[in-house]
C-alpha cells in the first residue's frame, strides 16, 4: 500500500534511479590524471602493424604507461575512427590510417594533433611520403608513416616446376616485365598447370599491381576525380578483364576466409606481393612455407598500401601519445618490425641499414627482400591520393568481381563508374 | 460453429471479478500524490523513448535535408532542402535494395513461419524431454548472428563448402552461393530461417496451448483426423498470433542487416560485388559510414521508416479484414 508520501517518494526514486543509469554509460569512461600516475594508451590496428614485445618494451622504457591495441577489421576500423571523429569521443589515443584513407582524413585536419608542431624528425622520410599524410598547403601533417607496401611477386615455386616453368627468381622476374607479359606468361602456366591450379587470386589484386606502378590513378594532381577518364586506369581494367576471360583467376575475395584456403591449397601460383603480403600468407598459410619465393614485380616498381598513425585531438593524453605514436614509427622501431612482422619501413635510411639491406626471408625461400622492396620502391612514382580513393578503389574492386562472375566488362565499367560518381555525391 | 478466437489474455475479462477490490481499497481517494505516481512509473520508458527514439528521428530528418558528407570540408552546414530526396527516388542502388529486401524478406519469412507452426504442432503434442527440445529450438535466436554467418558463410563457401560438396554428391554443379539472386537470396534466407524459426514456433506453442483441449475432443468424436484438427481448430486459433508473428517478421525484413552484411566476405557493406544482397538497411550503412554521406543515408533512413508505416497500416488493414471476416 502505497500512501501519498511514500508514492511520491517512490517515483522520485526511480525517476533518479533512471536517469542515474542513463547517463552512467556516458561518463564511464576512464578517471586517471592527465600527466600524473598511470596512464592507458590505446592503439587502434586494423591488422599486424605492431606486435605486443614493442608495447613490453615501451611501457619498460615508460613506466606509468600501459598500450592497450585494439583491433577491428579494415573496413570497421575506418568506419570507427569516423564515428569517434564525428561524435568527439570513443577513438583510441593513437589511430593508424591506410594510405588509401587518409586522404578522407585530411578534410577534418582540424580533428588530428598536427605532427608539424610536435617536433617529429620528418626527414627520415620522403617527401612524398609526407606529403601524403599532409594538407594540400603543406601546413598540418596528420600521420606518421609506418610502413609501406613496395610491390613485388611472391609464387609457388612448386607449382611452377609442375607447370614446367622455370623456378629461381631471376628467371621468373625475366618471364614478365611487364603486366602485360605477366598476363601471358598466366596463359602459359594454365596450359601446364596442375588441376586445380589457376595464375593468381584475385582480379582486383592484379588491378591494384598494375594501378601500383601509376602516379596518377583515379585522381590528377588538381585533386579532381579523373578514374573514368585517366587511360591508366582503362588499361590496368582491360588487361584485368582479359586475364579472367583467359581463367587466370582463382575468383576469390581478397581477405576473405576461402582466400585465405586459397593461399593453403596453392589455388592461384602467384599473388601480388606488397611487403606487408609476406606476413598475411606466413599467418595464414604457415604450411606453405619454403613453397614459395619472390620474384620483381612487373614494370619493376610499384607500391600498394602502407599506414600512418594519427593522434586524434580527441583523446585525454595527447602528449603521451604523440611521444608513443613518435616512437612507434621511429627508424629503429621500424627495422623491428621489419624482421618480426615483413612490413617493410617507410623510413628511408633504414632501408640502407644492414638489418634491412641484408635481410632474406626463410619462409619464401631465403628470398632477399632487403633488396627487393627498396629497389621496387626507389623507382615507384610518387602516387596521388584524394579524398574517395578507398571508396572509388572499392568500387573497381567491386565491378571487377562481377566480370569474375560473368557479367558484361563493358556493363561492370559502366557501373563502377556510376559507382564512383555517387561516391562523390 | 466455431467459437470466435481466444482473446489476448489481458482482454480476457477476468475469473472472479470481486478479487481485485481489496487491493483498490488502499488506493482509493486518489489525491494529488497518486495521481502522479502512474505517469512517474511510466515515465522512464517514455523518457528512453524520447532520448534514443524520438531525438534521433528527428534529428535523421534535419540531417537528411543537408548536404552533409565528412570527405567535404564545410559540408555540414548546407541545407539543400528536398535533395537527397529527390536524389533517391531515382537513385537505381536504392531500388535495387528495397527489391533485394522484399525478396529476401519474402523467401525467409514465409518458409519461417510455415516451419515454426509446424514445428510448434509437433511440440505441442507428446514427447519425451518435452521441456528440453521446446528450449532447444530457441538456441538458434540466441546465438549471435556473427557466429551464425561464420558458420553459414563455412557452409556456403564456393570452393571447399559442404552444401556445394552434397550438391555434388547428387551430381550438381558447385554454386556460388555469393553472387547471382537466387543463390545469394537463399543462403541470406536459410540464416534468417535458422535464427528465427523457434523464436516464432515458441509463440505458436504458446498460443497452441491455450486453445481448449474440448475442442480437439469433440473434433475427434465427430471422426476428424489430425491434419483436419490441424486445419480447422489450430490454424483458425491461432488467426491473432499468425497475425502478429507476419507482422513482426515483416517489419524485422525490412530491417534485414546483420546477415547480409557478414555474409559478404568483403565487409564493404555492398551485399555481393553486384549488389545482389545488399538490403535497405546494408545500403543505408554503406553510405553512412563507408561513402560518409551522411545527409544521403539520412533521407534513406527516413524513406524506410515511412515504408514500414505504409507496410504495417497495410498489414493492419488486411488483419482488420481477416479478423472481420471470421
Amino acid at each position: 500500500m502505497l500512501g501519498t508520501r511514500a508514492g511520491r517518494t517512490a517515483a522520485l526514486a526511480w525517476i533518479t534511479a533512471t536517469a542515474v543509469l542513463m547517463t552512467g554509460c556516458g561518463s564511464s569512461s576512464d578517471e586517471e590524471g592527465d600527466s600524473a600516475g598511470p596512464v592507458t594508451l590505446t592503439v587502434g590496428v586494423f591488422g599486424d602493424s605492431f606486435t605486443p614485445e614493442l608495447y613490453r618494451a615501451y611501457e619498460a622504457a615508460h613506466p606509468g604507461v600501459k598500450i592497450k591495441e585494439v583491433r577491428a577489421d579494415y573496413g570497421t576500423h575506418h568506419n570507427n575512427l569516423q564515428a569517434h571523429l564525428t561524435s568527439g569521443a570513443g577513438a583510441a589515443d593513437v589511430e593508424l590510417v591506410e594510405i588509401g584513407q587518409i586522404s578522407g582524413y585530411l578534410g577534418q585536419s582540424d580533428k588530428f594533433v598536427n605532427f608539424k608542431d610536435t617536433g617529429v624528425d620528418v626527414a627520415q622520410w620522403t617527401e612524398a611520403k609526407v606529403a601524403q599524410a599532409s594538407t594540400s598547403d603543406g601546413s598540418r601533417l596528420i600521420g606518421l608513416p609506418t610502413d609501406t607496401g613496395g610491390l613485388a611477386i611472391c609464387y609457388r615455386t612448386d607449382l611452377f616446376e609442375k607447370a614446367g616453368l622455370p623456378t629461381k627468381p631471376d628467371e621468373v622476374s625475366a618471364l614478365f616485365p611487364t603486366w602485360e607479359k605477366y598476363v601471358e606468361a598466366g596463359r602459359t602456366f594454365l596450359a601446364a598447370a596442375p588441376k586445380g591450379t589457376v595464375w593468381f587470386d584475385a582480379a582486383g589484386n592484379l588491378f591494384n599491381g598494375i594501378l601500383g606502378n601509376e602516379a596518377q590513378t583515379y585522381y590528377d594532381s588538381s585533386g579532381n576525380v579523373v578514374a573514368g577518364q585517366n587511360p591508366a586506369v582503362k588499361k590496368a581494367w582491360d588487361l584485368a578483364v582479359e586475364a579472367v576471360k583467359a581463367g587466370e583467376s582463382a575468383k576469390l575475395s581478397a581477405f576473405s576466409a576461402e582466400w585465405n584456403t586459397g593461399f593453403q591449397r596453392g589455388q592461384f601460383a602467384t599473388v601480388t606481393c606488397p611487403a606487408w603480403m609476406l606476413g598475411y600468407i606466413r599467418t595464414n598459410a604457415p604450411k606453405t612455407e619454403g613453397k614459395w619465393d619472390i620474384a620483381t614485380v612487373p614494370g619493376g616498381s610499384g607500391n600498394w598500401g602502407g599506414s600512418f598513425a594519427t593522434v586524434p585531438t580527441q583523446g585525454k593524453h595527447q602528449k603521451q601519445a604523440v611521444e608513443l605514436a613518435t616512437w612507434l614509427t621511429a627508424s629503429e622501431q621500424a627495422i623491428t618490425i621489419y624482421k618480426t612482422l615483413g612490413n617493410f619501413p617507410s623510413a628511408v635510411r633504414t632501408w640502407t641499414s644492414p638489418e634491412v639491406a641484408d635481410a632474406k626471408d626463410a619462409f619464401f625461400s631465403d628470398a632477399p627482400v632487403g633488396t627487393i622492396f627498396p629497389a621496387s620502391l626507389e623507382k615507384a612514382p610518387v602516387q596521388v591520393y584524394g579524398p574517395q580513393w578507398g571508396i572509388i578503389n572499392t568500387a573497381f574492386g567491386n565491378a571487377l568481381t562481377t566480370v569474375e562472375k560473368g557479367t558484361d566488362p563493358e556493363k561492370a565499367w559502366s557501373k563502377a563508374l556510376k559507382d564512383v560518381a555517387a561516391a562523390a555525391g | 460453429m466455431t467459437p470466435s478466437a481466444p482473446a489476448p489474455p489481458s482482454v480476457r475479462p477476468g475469473g472472479v471479478p470481486g478479487r481485485r477490490a481489496p487491493a483498490l481499497r488502499g488506493g482509493r481517494a486518489p489525491r494529488q500524490g497518486s495521481v502522479l505516481t502512474p505517469y512517474a512509473l511510466v515515465s522512464p520508458f517514455f523518457l528512453c523513448f524520447a532520448v534514443f527514439s524520438l531525438f534521433p528521428l528527428a534529428f535523421t530528418g534535419y540531417v537528411s535535408l543537408t548536404g552533409w558528407n565528412t570527405r567535404r570540408e564545410g559540408s555540414e552546414a548546407t541545407f539543400v532542402g528536398l535533395e537527397n530526396y529527390r536524389h533517391l527516388v531515382a537513385d537505381p542502388d536504392a531500388w535495387n535494395a528495397l527489391r533485394n529486401t522484399i525478396g529476401i524478406g519474402m523467401l525467409s519469412a514465409v518458409p519461417q513461419l510455415l516451419l515454426a507452426l509446424w514445428i510448434a504442432h509437433l511440440l505441442n503434442g507428446r514427447l519425451r524431454g518435452r521441456l528440453f527440445v521446446r528450449m532447444g529450438v530457441l538456441v538458434p535466436y540466441i546465438t549471435s548472428v556473427a557466429s551464425v554467418a561464420i558458420i553459414f558463410n563455412g557452409l556456403f563457401a564456393r570452393d571447399f563448402g559442404p552444401v556445394n560438396w552434397l550438391l555434388g554428391l547428387a551430381g550438381c554443379d558447385p554454386v556460388d552461393w555469393h553472387s547471382g539472386l537466387l543463390p545469394s537470396w537463399t543462403a541470406v534466407s536459410v540464416m534468417v530461417i535458422w535464427r528465427w524459426t523457434g523464436y516464432n514456433a515458441l509463440i505458436y506453442l504458446a498460443a497452441m496451448q491455450a486453445i481448449p483441449p474440448e475442442l480437439y475432443e469433440a473434433a475427434a468424436i465427430d471422426g476428424a483426423g489430425g491434419w483436419r484438427q490441424f486445419l480447422h481448430i489450430t490454424i483458425p486459433s491461432l488467426r491473432p498470433t499468425i497475425i502478429f508473428t507476419v507482422i513482426v517478421s515483416t517489419i524485422g525484413s525490412m530491417q534485414l542487416f546483420g546477415e547480409p552484411y557478414l555474409f559478404d566476405l568483403t565487409r564493404n557493406a555492398n551485399g555481393g560485388a553486384a549488389r545482389e544482397y545488399q538490403t535497405f538497411v546494408l545500403y543505408i550503412y554503406q553510405q553512412f559510414w563507408f561513402n560518409g554521406r551522411y545527409g544521403y543515408a539520412s533521407a534513406l533512413a527516413w524513406a524506410l521508416f515511412l515504408i514500414i508505416v505504409v507496410i504495417v497500416l497495410v498489414n493492419l488493414v488486411l488483419a482488420r479484414r481477416v479478423r472481420g471476416e471470421d
